[in-house]
This record gives C-alpha cells, structure tokens and sequence, in this order.
C-alpha cells in the first residue's frame, strides 16, 4: 500500500474536526479524537488492509503518521 | 408453508436514570460531552433493585397488549429472550405466562441469548409458525445486566441500559413479513463477554476485585467484557452476515432500504457502517436515551423507526444482531 492511500485510510477512523490535520508528519497520539476506541479501528483497518496485525501497543509506539506506516511495511515483510 | 409477520412490538424502559452528568462525576477522567460524542449515548435506564427481568417481561407485553388491542387469549406461545432470568430455574417464561395470566394451554420457553436475541427469536417463531405449532407467538425479550456489573466498571457503566421489549409475530398479515435467516456461532470467543459465577461450573460467591494500576478491570461475579476483543469479532463478522444475508435473499445492497443493526454504540457502528459502505440516511441508530439493552436494542430502534415513519409502505429491513456468544443473525423485513 502507498502512504497515500495508507493516510487515507487512516483519516477514515478519526473524526471530522481532526481529519483536516492529518499528514504523513501528523503526531497521531495528539490529536483530538484519539483514544483506546480509535485504536481499534486503526487496528482493524491495517489488518484489513495490509494483512497484518499490530497490537495496541505497537500502534501507540511510533510519533508520527509516516513512521507508523513503515512500522506496518516492516511487519509485511517480516510476514513474507 | 405458512407465512409469518410481525404484527406489534412496544417496549418498556425502567423508570431510574443513569446520565452521562453522574457518570463523569464518578469517573472524571471522561467527561459528559466526550462519553455522548464517542458512544451515542446520553442516558440509560436502569431497574429497580426490586425489578427484575419477569418484571419488565411484563411491563413490555402489558403494553404491547393495550397499545395494539391484542387479545391475550389469542397469545399460544410465549418465546422470552434473557441472559438475567430471574432464578436459575424454574425458566422466566413460566412466571411471566402466571402474571400476564395467558392461557396455560400455551407453550413457554426461555432461550438464553444476548445481542443476537431477537433476530434469533424472530427465527424460532417463525418455525414454530411454519411448523403449524403456533399461529400467534408472543417474543419478549428482558434484560438486567446493570445487576450483573460492577459499580467501578466505567466501560460496562457507560454501555449497557435494563430494558424489555414484545412482539407478537402472527399467521395473521401484520406490519412486515419475516424472511430468511442466515444464522451464526463461534463459541471461541465465550470467554470475552461473560459472567462467569453464578452458574454450575463457578458457583462461588463473592469473587474478588481485579485491578490493574488502580483501575478495575474484572470480578468474576459481574460482567466482563473485552471490549477490543469484540469489537474485532464485530468488524469481521457483521460485514460477512450483512453480505451473505443478501446473497441467499438475492437482493443487492441497493434494495435494502433501511439497515437496523443491533444498538452495540455508536462507534463500532459507524465503523461497521463506513465498512460497509452504507450510506447515513440507510442506517438507522437509537441508542441516545436507553444505551445498548441487549436483545432489546433491535426492536425498540425498529418500533421507533415505525413511530417515526423512517420505514415506509413496501420497504425492505435488513436486521442484523451479534455479540456476545460469539453469535450472530440476520433477517429481512418485507413491509406491507
């Protein structure tokens, strides 16, 4: 998946005030709207999306929006 | 093979309130605004200590009798949806066919069952119809899960309201003939909603509290729920049922008129809504003043859909309950 369409995807989960902040530099964990309910669809959505299945945890590790999607990446190689 | 159509539903709501304004009061670190945002919800209704799920099964069918004109001696089945019956045995029908005084020809069963209830019980008046078993069923469904948690329990306190609703589903034509069923059950998951003492396997009473960093987390005694555990069930089931329903239906996605899932909250619906890709105006949502009731939420969203002339003349429902079991089904509505 691009970051592009990754960023998308991940706008979908988020509130409307907050979706006009999100970008690849974006400090996810900052925004408004995010919370533990959040997390889950995140979760859902990478697992929909991607194939791949990050814990809460690993969700919550990374500072911003780019560095979670090569978190992701990393975990589809690592599947492969 | 005979027909079967829902003729009435109504429903009951006990009379205390528990608000978003008390809870943040007892749990600051969420606030009024944020809570109604987020789930939906803005109050719930909770039983009387003394109000138990006979109690409501009575309430919603006293109701349903004198809302509709219904003649209680009509009434030769009685199917009643609940996972908080009144005692372990004799089963909560029986107590309820004695204070509704319907006949003592009728048959009387309770079936134990939560989110998924009512579609559930849809499905077994229908084969009890079609079976020539019974021409006028009475489907209640009652519900006190406020006794099972815990005070502490923030998550579970914010959710779930007491409620009880009745159907009575008829040989006779009424508002909506019932349809297919596609029906499911995935039993790995019984451990994350639960209440595990009380039964044969943990009879013990009490149970201790379960902490972590200061914040409740389970007593075996009260309900448990992992909510993202769930919540992943939820986004991969609910999708697949809404899609199969459809195919054995053999209608498309577009000749559905209205969806009316089960009331869980208003997140994980959204989030099952935009996975689905149904548009606001097809998904119908009534949680904000009774929270999720159970097996009740699927008939109150549907009699307020009536009330409020969302469904319309020759509309087709698609209903779809899921949760905890893990169980799941789905029917189709065809209104007359």
């Amino acid at each position: 998946m691009e970051l592009a369409k990754f960023i998308e995807n991940f706008s979908a989960q988020f509130e409307e005030i907050d979706v006009e902040n999100i970008n690849k530099s974006v400090k996810y964990k900052e925004l408004n709207t995010w919370d533990s309910l959040t997390v889950m669809s995140v979760q859902v959505m990478i697992e929909d999306e991607c194939k791949v299945k990050l814990t809460s945890q690993e969700i919550n590790a990374p500072s911003t929006l780019e560095e979670l999607f090569e978190l992701v990446k990393k975990k589809i190689v690592d599947n492969e | 093979m005979s027909s079967a159509y829902i003729k009435a539903i109504s429903y009951y709501l006990p009379d205390k309130v528990l608000d978003n304004a008390e809870l943040n009061a007892k749990f600051p670190e969420w606030s009024a605004d944020k809570i109604s945002a987020k789930t939906g919800i803005f109050e719930r209704r909770i039983s009387a200590l003394n109000e138990f799920s006979s109690d409501m099964a009575v309430k919603a069918a006293e109701k349903l009798f004198i809302e509709n004109n219904i003649n209680r001696a009509e009434i030769d089945f009685l199917l009643l949806c609940t996972q908080s019956p009144d005692y372990l045995l004799p089963t909560t029908s029986c107590i309820v066919q004695d204070k509704l005084n319907l006949s003592t020809s009728i048959g009387a069963l309770d079936f134990n069952l939560g989110c998924s209830g009512y579609v559930y019980g849809l499905s077994l008046a229908k084969g009890l119809i079609a079976g020539g078993i019974a021409n006028n069923v009475l489907l209640i469904t009652a519900e006190t899960y406020s006794k099972y948690i815990n005070l502490k329990d923030k998550n579970n306190r914010t959710i779930f309201g007491d409620a009880a609703s009745a159907t009575l589903i008829s040989t006779e034509k009424g508002i909506c003939e019932i349809g297919d069923f596609v029906l499911g059950t995935d039993g790995s998951g019984a451990h994350n909603l639960i209440v595990k003492n009380g039964g044969l396997k943990n009879r013990q009473l009490p149970d201790i509290d379960i902490n972590e960093d200061n914040v409740f987390i389970r007593n075996d005694d009260n309900l448990y729920m992992n909510g993202s555990e769930v919540f992943n069930f939820t986004a991969q089931a609910v999708p697949e049922l809404v899609n199969k329903m459809l195919l054995k239906a053999k209608l498309s996605f577009q000749e559905i008129d209205l969806f009316i899932f089960h009331q869980a909250n208003q997140f994980m619906l959204n989030f099952i809504r935009k996975k689905l890709q149904i548009p606001e105006d097809k998904f119908y949502l009534f949680l904000k003043n009774c929270g999720n009731t159970v097996s009740s939420t699927i008939p109150i969203a549907l009699q307020e859909a009536i009330l409020s002339k969302s469904i319309k003349s020759g509309n087709k429902v698609l209903l779809a309950g899921f949760g905890v079991g893990y169980s799941w089904g789905s029917t189709i509505l065809k209104f007359s």
